[in-house]
Parts: C-alpha cells; structure tokens; sequence
C-alpha cells in the first residue's frame, strides 16, 4: 500500500503518447487527452492558485473602487500597463476566465469517462484470484484441520459479505470488493463543482443588488427608481422586483462607553423597521449586521449607518429656501464626525443660491484653535453642525443630475462667504444667521438613518445545494477505504487446510492490514475455535505490487 | 485600562513561552543522541532492522501501538520522553493562558491576531499531541516546539492587543466556527509540512546512499523512510484540506450574512480560495506520474507556505474586509 495508483493510470497515459506523424483528427483527440489528463489538470490548478495572486496586491474594481482610484492616482506611469492586463478586474479578466474554463473543460472531459468506467466497475464482479498471494502488498496464511475446502471459503465469504464486501466465488477461493463509494464521492465531488460554476455564471444574470439610504421615520419602496444605485444581472426585467415597502422605526445602535482601547467603538446595531408586503398588514420587524431580513424574495442588509440633520434653509424674508432631512456621511465609526452637503435652490435672489458644507460633531468638543472635534459617536444636546458657506448658481435648472453627497464648488464657481474663521454653527434646536443677508439655518433635529443592501439572489438555494453535495462527495472520496481482499483455501496432503489472505488497497488505505489480520483471526474462529494455527504472516510495509508505484 | 485577567493570562502565555523551549532543547538532544546512534550501527548493519522493529513495521503503526523499544533504543528515549512531558506542562500553561484570555475578553479567544496565533499554536500541539497517540512522531518533537516558541513569540512581542469587544460584524456563529474551523486546518496542515520536509531530506538521504556518499545528516537513518513520511503527510493533509474546505464554506455563509454576498475577491477570501487550490493540487500530485513523492512534498510546503502567508503578511499589510488583526492600521 502506498501511493494510490490501480484503477487511476488510465487517465495518464497520456502523458506517455508519443506523436509519429497524425492527421489532423489525431491532433485533436491528441489535444483533448493532452487536456483531460491528470498532470495538465495539476498545472491548471496550479495556474489558478497563481493567478489569483495579483488581484490580492491589486484593488478590484468590484471589491474596493476607491482603492482602484488611489491607486490610479498614486501610480500614473503603471496605470496603462495595469488597464491593458486588466489588472483591476482579474478574477473577470479574460485570463483568469481562460484557466477556469480549461479546468473546467479538463474537469469535464475527465469525469466522464470516469464515469463511464465506474458504472462498469459497479456493475462487474470482483476481478479474479490471484495465484500468488506473496506478490500483494499484504498476505498471510494459516493452516487449519478439520474443516473442508468448501465450508472454508464458505465461512470466508460469509465473514466477507458480513463486511459489506462485493463477492465472488473462483473456485476454492473468493475474491471480495469494497469501497465503490470512493470513486462515487471522487466523482460527486467534482460533478459538484461543475454545478457550482454553472449555477453561479447563470445565476448571476438573475440577481440585482440595491443600495438606500433610509432616515428614521421614512420608508422606501421596492421600486427601481427608489435605489440610489442599482446593480442588475442581464436578465433583470421591471417584474423582477416583486412590491413591498419598508419603514425605519428607529436605529439602535449602542457604543463602548468604558475608556480604553475600545473606547467608542460600536457594539452593537439595531434596526426596528416596519415592513408592508402589497395587500398585506403592516409588520414589525428587526435588522442586525449579521441577520438580514428576508422579504418579498430580496434579503435586506443593514451594512451603514449615519447621522441625518433636519435642516431647514430660510430666506432674509423668512421663506423656506430648503428644508429637508440630509444624511450626513460618517468619517469615523468611533467618533462619527460626519460630512454634509445642502444644497439651497429656492432663493430669493436666483443668482445667489445657497451652499453649505460641513460637519456634524455628535459629540462636541472645541479644540484649542476654536475648531471642533468629535469626541464620542452619540448624539443629543452635545451635538453641534459647522458649515463652510457657498453662494452662486448651484442649479441652473437644465435637471442635470447631481450628487447629494458633493458640492464641487470650483467648478461650480460658487463664492465662500462663510469659512474656517466664521462657520455658519449651531446646535440642535438653535439657529444660525447666514453672511451677506442670505438669511438663516436652523438645525431642528438629528436622526439616525441606515443604509441598507438589498439583494436578490435567487441561485442562491441551489449553489449552497451543490456546495453541500460537493462536501459530502469530497469527504466519502478522501475518507473511505477502496480494497480488495481474497480468500483462497487449499487441500494438502495430510487433509489440512492451506489457508491465505491477501489485500490490495486501492488509493490510500491505512486500515488494509488491520482488515487482513482481522479476517483472518475471525475466519479461523468461525471455522475451529482453537484449532487454527498460524504458519506464517508477512507484512510488505512498502507500497510494493501496486503496479505504477 | 488592563484587564487583570488578560495580564494573569499573558503571564502564562510566557511561562509555557519557557516551557516549550526547555522542551525543545530536550527535544533537540533526543535528535543530537539519535545522530550518534545512527553512527554508531553504521557499518555494522543493524542499523535499519532495528528501526524497523521499533517502529512496529511501515503502516501496521497506523492502527496498533508500536511494540516497545528494544532495549538499546531505550536510553536514547529519555530525552525525548523528557521533551515529550515538558511539552504536555507548556499545553496546560498554554491553554489556562487561552482560557483566561476568553474569560477576560467574555467571547471566543480567537478576535485578533494575537488571540489567533495563541488558540492556533495551541491547537498545533493539541493534534501534535493526539496524532502522537496514534504513530509515533516524536521525531517532530523539536520542529514543533520550535515552531511554537517562534509564534508565540512573535505574537508577544508583535501582535499583543489588550482586550477589546466584537465589532458588530464579527458578532456570529459563523464567525467562531469559521475561524476554529481554520485553526484546527492550520494544525493539521502544520503537522503535515513538517513531515513533507522531513520527507523531503530523507528522500534526498535515500537518494544518496544509493551511489554511497555519506550524508552529514545521520540523525535521518533514525527516521522512517520518505515513502511512509509521504504517506502520513498525505493522511493528516486530507484531514487539514477537509477542515480548509469547511472554512471556505462558513467563511462564504458568514460573509453572506454580513456584507450580503458569499464571494466577493475580498484579498482574505482570496487567500483562502488559493491555499484550498493548492492543496487541491497536491492531492492531485500524489496521483500524478511523475510529481508523487518530492514534487507533492513541494506543493504540500508551497500551500503551507500560502497559509503563512495568509496569516501573516495578509492580515497585517493588505487592505480588506477582514482587518480583524487589531492592530493599528497606517
Ligand atoms: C476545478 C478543478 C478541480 C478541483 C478543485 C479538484 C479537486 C480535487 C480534490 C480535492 C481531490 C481529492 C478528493 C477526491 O479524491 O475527491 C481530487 C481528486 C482527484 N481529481 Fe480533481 N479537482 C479538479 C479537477 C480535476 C480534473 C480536471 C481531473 C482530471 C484530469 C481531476 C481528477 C481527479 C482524480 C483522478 C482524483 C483522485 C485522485 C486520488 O485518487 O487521490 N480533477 N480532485
């Protein structure tokens, strides 16, 4: 017993394919076998594992897009070459997808006739007797007296099929068989990966992925429009989203309030959402981290949160400019010093719209310079938002779309009137004069709103059913024993029985000698307790008789 | 603010930190005295018969306690039995300092680098241990220990954290199991690269003595043949590569539950799908032709490698998802 090999090396002889002169339909069943074999389905894993190297130094596009454009800042000499290898999006690059597929293809090619070949080897008997036993990797004998031939190999074979072994009579001898569940797993095993990949290409066209912000108090609808970004597999259609709408309750989230390294750092988020599918009653749900909410075939993620200020923007006469809940979008998890944009059209003087840009400081404390800092994430009385103040034409009502979250006030060409030395500041409840009479901005509240994912993913069930079926495949595979045993019993002249033991594993097999000593141990009690006597027992501890070995 | 549980646990820590070095260096003498012997049943022919017999015979030690030594085996067996005992005083340090360090941090002791490091050496011995049990491997002795010290130390020095609470993330059933799961992978797949590369020297013992030019290293003629080291490696990877692909698994499910996608390329869940390819490749090496034997030993220390790597320089130096290491971060 050694390294597995029987039964295997007739997917390897093609490494050993030499080529004379072929035809071209030669070439091609020459490729294929170059293709399906064991070694170049080594090298491929092996390029694979490679090949997954570089989007590991890299950013990805798909999993870190801010991180692809540091990165293109920071390395403009490399940038062009990294494009052309399409080093930001490598696991969808066309190399990565050329190894996988060739695997896969190789995968193909080579579970089939396996395959093929295992449902023969299910099918047929166990393979012949041996005529010497010595040449196996282990053997043993054992006279014994008093029994016949016949009720010898009976007994055997009884003790055999006992064991869950396949058998067959030759003769005076009986050939047995166990462990077909090995190749059944190794199979499965791969069978399983193939679904895998197929269900995650096709699925993929199926699933889309939303991204809203929701402020306490306020709902969202499962609508296209509602998303402030959408992601869609090629075969999203309108229908796809089935109707329900979603409301935030209220967004607990609890923070350590013991001093120490941890000071600050949340603990826990809580979303209590109330949720209405079409038609149906209104019902009270929660949304942790690591517990989405499942509703009309979408999961729900509570993946951010923030603060939001109810602001309220008024002219020099008193009339609303803009008013509103703005989300505010958080720095820092331990402090949430939040950066806000508000964006005032409704002015009296259409020329001088208004601009604000700033922070939200939950919990407030002033530094030595006069600025502010945020010392700790909680909001309440202690909670104070500075703006930097714009004015200019921030909409020029041509509906071109603009980003909440951004004032580009150098492109814009917006004019500061209010800045580092005299921030337009309040706290909640107060309000603020703006410069140069644009009137005022009163902070009525702070809110909490949470950002949530929502995903549609209806693969999802049958990967996870591939998964587990590759598992199980892979487990029966690695852990199941494939071995052979024979029996064989011989008359001698002075009426004894000559009786040998041999077994021949097939793939790794740390039990054979075991299973050998306790066949024969038992074969000799069933047959006459006491009587046997054992002529010899060799052990070959090296893998020799496994033919490629 | 010091947890004193956390400072009881960290005293600990160094104490089996000292244990496992005394153990190593009875370890290492056991190796040293081994070398001696080798020379000395040079010539005389003995040498390998006798091994042979201590060793219960190629795989029969799988399933049956090797027969007691002979007697001339005996006096050399001291030190390492002396190691051996040294070793089992360090685990119960070693896990009490475990132990408490859950107990201070109220949760599993496996959050951050320096809690993975302690839990995953732990485990390292624990099936060093338990497959010690089984076959005897006490030969490995002091690459173990070695190895302990090495990690523990680094972890003192580099990676100590005081303790601190769950990001809400990293609150999960998923998450325990998938990082017990990947230390207990870890322990296995150490145990295995240390008998790939014991394999890899005694192959190349092997090698030589066939055109006779004595090797410097005599201490391997004590030490089973490549063939049988290939196997056990093999044995204990597939149990490692089991609990990997597990890891894989509820790494995916937890990830599904907190970033709301199972797969993403983020650089840790690369890393994991890399060291389970890998190892997939040498699985597939030991029944290729032409790679069984050195070249798999190969790939079996390129995947251990990998999870070095993974451990190591990924969590500390690159960004993702997964900077669980505490840490500061630059
Ligand atoms: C996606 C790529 C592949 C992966 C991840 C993979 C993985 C594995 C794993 C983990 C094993 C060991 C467990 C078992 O026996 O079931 C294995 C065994 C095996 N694989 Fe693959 N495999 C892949 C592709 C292939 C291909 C392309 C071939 C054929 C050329 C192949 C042929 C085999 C064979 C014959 C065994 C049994 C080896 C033995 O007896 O030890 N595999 N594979």
């Amino acid at each position: 017993m050694s390294r597995p090999s029987d039964g295997r090396d007739e997917f390897v002889v093609a490494d050993e394919v030499v080529a004379p002169r072929l035809g071209p339909l030669e070439w091609l069943r020459w490729a294929w076998r170059q293709l399906t074999s064991m070694r170049t389905a080594l090298l491929l894993l092996l390029a694979l594992a490679i090949a997954a190297v570089p989007g590991s130094l890299l950013p990805q596009e798909s999993a870190d897009p801010n991180g692809v454009i540091q990165w293109r800042a920071a390395n403009p000499a490399f940038v062009g070459v990294v494009d052309a290898l399409q080093g930001f999006t490598v696991y969808t690059s066309v190399w990565f997808s050329a190894i996988y597929l060739l695997l896969f293809v190789s995968l193909i090619g080579c579970v089939v006739p396996r395959l093929r070949h295992h449902l023969k080897a299910v099918r047929a008997a166990p393979p012949r007797t041996p005529s010497r036993f010595a040449r196996l990797p282990v053997s043993s004998a054992a006279t014994v007296q008093g029994s016949t031939a016949a009720d010898a190999v009976d007994a055997a074979e009884r003790l055999l099929k006992r064991r869950r072994y396949r058998t067959k009579r030759y003769g005076d001898s009986v050939s047995a068989e166990r462990g077909y569940l090995r190749e059944t797993g190794n199979l499965l095993f791969h069978g399983a990966l193939v679904g895998v990949l197929l269900t995650v290409f096709v699925g993929g066209g199926f699933t889309w992925t939303g991204q809203v912000v929701v402020p306490t108090g306020t709902s969202f609808a499962n609508l296209e429009s509602q998303y402030d970004t959408i992601t869609k597999g090629r075969f999203f259609s309108d229908d796809s989203l089935q109707k329900y709408s979603l409301k935030l309750d209220r967004l607990d989230v609890t923070y350590e309030k013991q001093l120490g390294p941890a000071f600050g750092q949340p603990l826990d988020y809580t979303a209590h959402v109330t949720t209405r599918t079409d038609g149906g009653a209104p019902v009270e749900r929660t949304i942790k981290v690591n517990s989405p909410l499942d509703i009309g075939g979408t999961s729900v993620y509570l993946l951010g949160n923030g603060y939001a200020a109810d602001l309220t923007v008024r002219n020099a006469d008193g009339s609303v400019a803009w008013t509103g809940v703005q989300p505010f979008q958080p720095q820092d998890p331990r402090t949430m010093t939040s950066l806000g944009v508000v964006k005032a059209f409704k002015t009296t003087d259409p020329e001088k719209q208004i601009g604000l840009v700033g922070f939200l400081y939950p919990t407030a404390a002033e530094r030595t310079d006069g600025t502010y800092a945020s010392i700790f994430p909680s909001a309440g009385s202690q909670s104070l938002v500075s703006f930097f103040a714009y004015e200019g034409v921030i909409d020029d009502g041509s509906g071109r779309p603009q980003n909440v979250y951004e004032l580009d006030t150098k492109a814009l060409g917006l004019k500061q009137v209010a800045g580092r030395t005299n921030p337009v500041q309040m706290g909640i409840g107060q309000t603020a004069t703006l410069p140069d009479g644009l009137g005022s901005v009163t902070l009525n509240g702070i809110t909490r709103y949470a950002a949530f994912d929502v995903h549609h993913d209806p693969s999802q069930g049958l990967v996870a059913l591939f998964v587990g079926l590759s598992v199980l495949g892979l487990i029966t595979s690695l852990l199941v024993p494939r071995r052979r045993l024979w029996v064989k019993v011989t008359e001698q002249q002075d009426g004894d029985l000559l009786v040998e033991y041999a077994g021949l594993a097939r793939g790794d097999d740390p039990g054979l000698e075991r299973a050998v000593a306790d066949l024969q141990r038992d074969h000799r009690d069933s047959l006459e307790p006491g009587l046997a006597r054992a002529v010899s027992t060799s052990v070959h501890p090296r893998g020799g008789g496994t033919g490629a070995a | 603010m010091v947890n004193p549980l956390d400072q009881l646990s960290e005293l600990l820590l160094v104490s089996a930190i000292v244990v496992y070095a005394i153990a190593f260096i009875a370890f290492a003498f056991d190796l040293a005295r081994r070398s001696a012997e080798a020379q000395a049943v040079v010539g005389s022919g003995a040498g390998r018969d006798d091994l042979r017999a201590e060793q219960g015979g190629g795989v029969a030690v799988l399933v049956e306690a090797p027969p007691a030594a002979p007697p001339a085996a005996k006096g050399r067996r001291s030190s390492a039995r002396a190691g051996l005992a040294l070793m089992i005083i360090a685990l119960v340090l070693h896990a009490g300092a475990v132990v408490l360090r859950g107990v201070a941090a109220e949760r599993v002791p496996w959050a951050n680098m320096y809690e993975f490091s302690m839990t995953g050496t732990l485990v390292m011995v624990l099936v060093f241990l338990g497959v010690l049990t089984r076959i005897d491997l006490r030969f490995l002795g002091a690459v173990i220990t070695g190895f302990v010290v090495l990690l523990l130390g680094i972890a003192t020095v580099g990676f100590h954290v005081e303790v601190s609470p769950l990001q809400p993330a990293l609150q999960s059933y998923w998450l325990v199991l998938h990082v017990l799961v990947a230390i207990l992978g870890t322990g296995f797949f150490t145990l295995a690269a240390a008998l790939s590369a014991v394999q890899l020297l005694q192959a190349r013992r092997e090698r030589r003595s066939q055109d006779v030019r004595p090797t410097r290293l005599k201490l391997l003629a004590t030490v089973p043949e490549a063939d049988r080291l290939e196997n056990l490696a093999y044995r204990i990877t597939v149990v490692g590569f089991i609990l990997w692909t597990f890891t894989l698994i509820a790494g995916a499910i937890w990830a599904d539950h907190a970033w709301g996608r199972y797969w993403g390329w983020d650089t840790k869940e690369v890393w994991t799908f890399i060291i389970w390819v890998v190892y997939a490749g040498y699985l597939h090496a030991r029944a290729t032709l032409g790679w069984r034997g050195t070249g798999s030993a190969w790939l079996n220390l390129i995947g251990y490698g990998s999870v070095l790597f993974n451990f190591g320089v990924v969590n500390v130096f690159f960004k993702g998802l997964h900077t669980y290491s505490g840490l500061p971060t630059s």
